[in-house]
């Protein structure tokens, strides 16, 4: 099951973290670090089901529930 | 006087030269059980398998013999396996060349190397790499000596099939010779012939599926290099002397490059040898002596016919699918449709099994197509990427894979074939909770060291049930097929690839030594039923 409740205990935090990572990068490198972030976080996660609503609500926002 | 059957290309080896056939003067159209058009790995091995169970073919091929030209290339231990079941697998395993370490560069970096790890306890290993036309002679080497031992197989070369008539009870052909045309009856009608297949043509039928958008050149290079045996992938090489390049050993000191070219292309002027000659010099660096030794430039597409089985017309090989080669899926997935078909044709010819047991090559076999294209599409689709986001994750899997063990599992250089385990057919009957997924009910029988020697010999070419650390009776006859028992004590392999959690086990196993169903002991009236479901009777 996708959490899609907050779950990040420091948000301001990690989201700053997430475009400091990208800093000094051309927008070319910035999509590729993205391309591996998003690798990387895929594997981590490992359950297809919750991969799958993941893709999906990446895709259509508007599907979420609530 | 005019060549009636011109030769279209050279040949490698001249097998099986014309000679005129007392049908050719007959009254009327002489009638054969099974007729067999195609004379490449397919359709030999497809006349090799009826032959030896005694069911009288004919093959007939416009050319004489194995054309020139490497291409099949990598053949599995699935596909040895059942040429060893009709007696051409030793020679292939003498002249092939072994592999099992793959290394995987991007441009100039090595990102890893990967074992196909063979699990060992088998009697063939993961791969060899033969040559086409060796791989085609074995095949008839092995019919010769069918032939001397009484298998009724006939070869007719420069037999060139121009018309087909489907009617009731047979197929009627019109045939083209050196002496001019004749006409014959078959049956059976089993057209090999090849992705081009003109039997296809005649029938009207269609062959739809994905073009890729691609060429892919291939210079097979003889030189005295030491390399080792094994085979490199470069994504993006550093040599440009494409998008993305092979090295592959072959026997005979020659080596397989492959290079991925792209889609406006000027053919000719590509297949100019000082052309080629550049691309190799770039990719082996300036002091490497070689010869060029035989090159062609493919497309390719993934495709199928929707039914495999038209009334009494039946395709196999790339007539009735067509891969990328990203896995060597062509040629081995033909000669699994081989060992689908022949055993079933036998049993309907015989009487034993009703028509509609060829219904099950259909639905097996575009099962297994469809496996082979979703691979070989994946493969191509890793391989040269079809939009700037699918290319920027594909190079983000290759960054990753020279550092995290994970994104090697996501880089797709090819799914190297494996065979089709026949989930869902109608064929397959109980199974048992308790023992290993990986032999349920249609699955291939993995080999397996037994007292003396090797599992798959011992099961044969017939129905047979295996029994592990349990009793069954030597023979058991139902439904007009005699079983008989193989009965074995466990060993680790056996346990492990057989029992599972189980203590014993009788296993079912059809000719095609794929699994029809298993128990954990024997009973008789189950036994027949599976029996009857795996006949088609069920």
């Amino acid at each position: 099951m996708l959490i899609t409740t907050p779950n990040l205990t420091k948000p301001d935090e990690t989201y700053a973290a997430l475009i400091a990572t990208h800093e000094g990068l051309s927008e070319a490198g910035s999509h590729a670090l993205n391309a591996r972030l998003i690798l990387i976080l895929m594997n981590h996660i490992g359950n297809d089901a919750v991969l799958a609503e993941a893709l999906r609500l990446a895709r259509d926002p508007e599907s979420a529930q609530g | 006087m005019k060549d009636l059957v011109p030769e279209r290309y050279a040949l490698a080896f001249r097998l099986y030269p014309y000679a005129k056939s007392p049908d050719q003067d007959a009254a009327s159209p002489v009638r054969h059980k099974v007729v067999v058009v195609g004379g490449g790995p397919i359709g030999l091995a497809t006349a090799l398998d009826l032959g030896r169970r005694g069911v009288p073919v004919v093959l007939l091929d416009d050319h004489e013999g194995a054309g020139l030209g490497s291409r099949a290339l990598c053949f599995s231990k699935r596909t040895l396996e059942i040429c060893d079941r009709l007696g051409a697998a030793g020679p292939m395993l003498d002249k092939g060349v072994q592999w099992n370490l793959g290394k995987v560069f991007h441009d100039d970096r090595l990102l890893y190397a990967f074992d196909l790890l063979p699990e060992t306890g088998h009697a063939f290993p993961a791969f060899i790499n033969l040559q086409q036309p060796w791989f085609e002679k074995f095949l008839h080497d092995a019919i010769v000596q069918a032939q001397a031992e009484g298998a009724p197989i006939e070869l007719r070369g420069r037999n060139r099939v121009d018309a087909v008539t489907p009617a009731t009870d047979h197929v009627a052909l019109d045939i083209m010779t050196p002496d001019g045309p004749y006409q014959l009856q078959a049956d059976w009608l089993i057209a090999c012939d090849g992705a081009r297949s003109p039997l296809r043509g005649m029938l009207g039928l269609a062959f739809d599926g994905r073009v890729f958008e691609d060429n892919f050149l291939i210079a097979d290079v003889k030189m005295k290099a030491d390399f080792p045996t094994e085979r490199w992938f470069w994504f993006e090489p550093h040599f440009k002397s494409g998008d993305s390049a092979l090295l592959h050993k072959q026997p005979d000191d020659i080596w397989r490059i492959d290079f991925q070219l792209g889609w406006d292309i000027d053919r000719a002027k590509e297949l100019e040898p000082a052309n080629i000659r550049a691309r190799v010099d770039a990719m082996l660096g300036p002091d490497v002596e070689y010869e060029l030794d035989w090159c062609s430039i493919y497309t390719f597409q993934c495709r199928r016919m929707d039914k495999f089985r038209h009334g009494r017309v039946l395709f196999a090989g790339d007539s009735a699918h067509q891969v990328s080669p990203f896995g060597a899926r062509g040629a081995n997935s033909g000669i699994q449709d081989v060992d689908n078909l022949a055993w079933k044709l036998a049993l309907v010819l015989d009487g034993t099994a009703p028509e509609t047991l060829l219904d099950s090559y259909d639905v097996e076999r575009v099962h297994g197509a469809d496996e082979n294209i979703l691979n070989s599409t994946r493969a191509t689709d890793f391989i040269t990427p079809k939009s700037p986001v699918s290319k920027l994750f594909r190079n983000a899997v290759l960054e990753l894979a020279e550092h995290l063990p994970f994104a090697r599992s996501v880089v797709n250089s090819g799914r190297l074939s494996v065979p089709c385990t026949y989930d869902g057919s109608v064929l397959n009957g109980d199974d048992h909770p308790a023992m290993p997924a990986r032999t349920r009910p249609g699955s291939p029988c993995p080999d397996a060291p037994v007292a003396d020697g090797w599992l798959l010999r011992r099961l044969g070419r017939g129905f047979v049930l295996m029994a592990i650390n349990t009793d069954a009776p030597e023979c058991l006859a139902a439904h007009g097929v005699r079983v008989p028992r193989l009965a074995l004590d466990a060993t680790p392999e056996l346990t492990a690839r057989y029992l599972g959690e189980a203590r014993r086990a009788v296993y079912l196993i059809r000719p095609d030594q794929h699994v029809a169903a298993r128990w954990e002991s024997f009973d008789e009236s189950a036994v027949a039923a599976a029996l009857a479901r795996a006949i088609g009777k069920g």
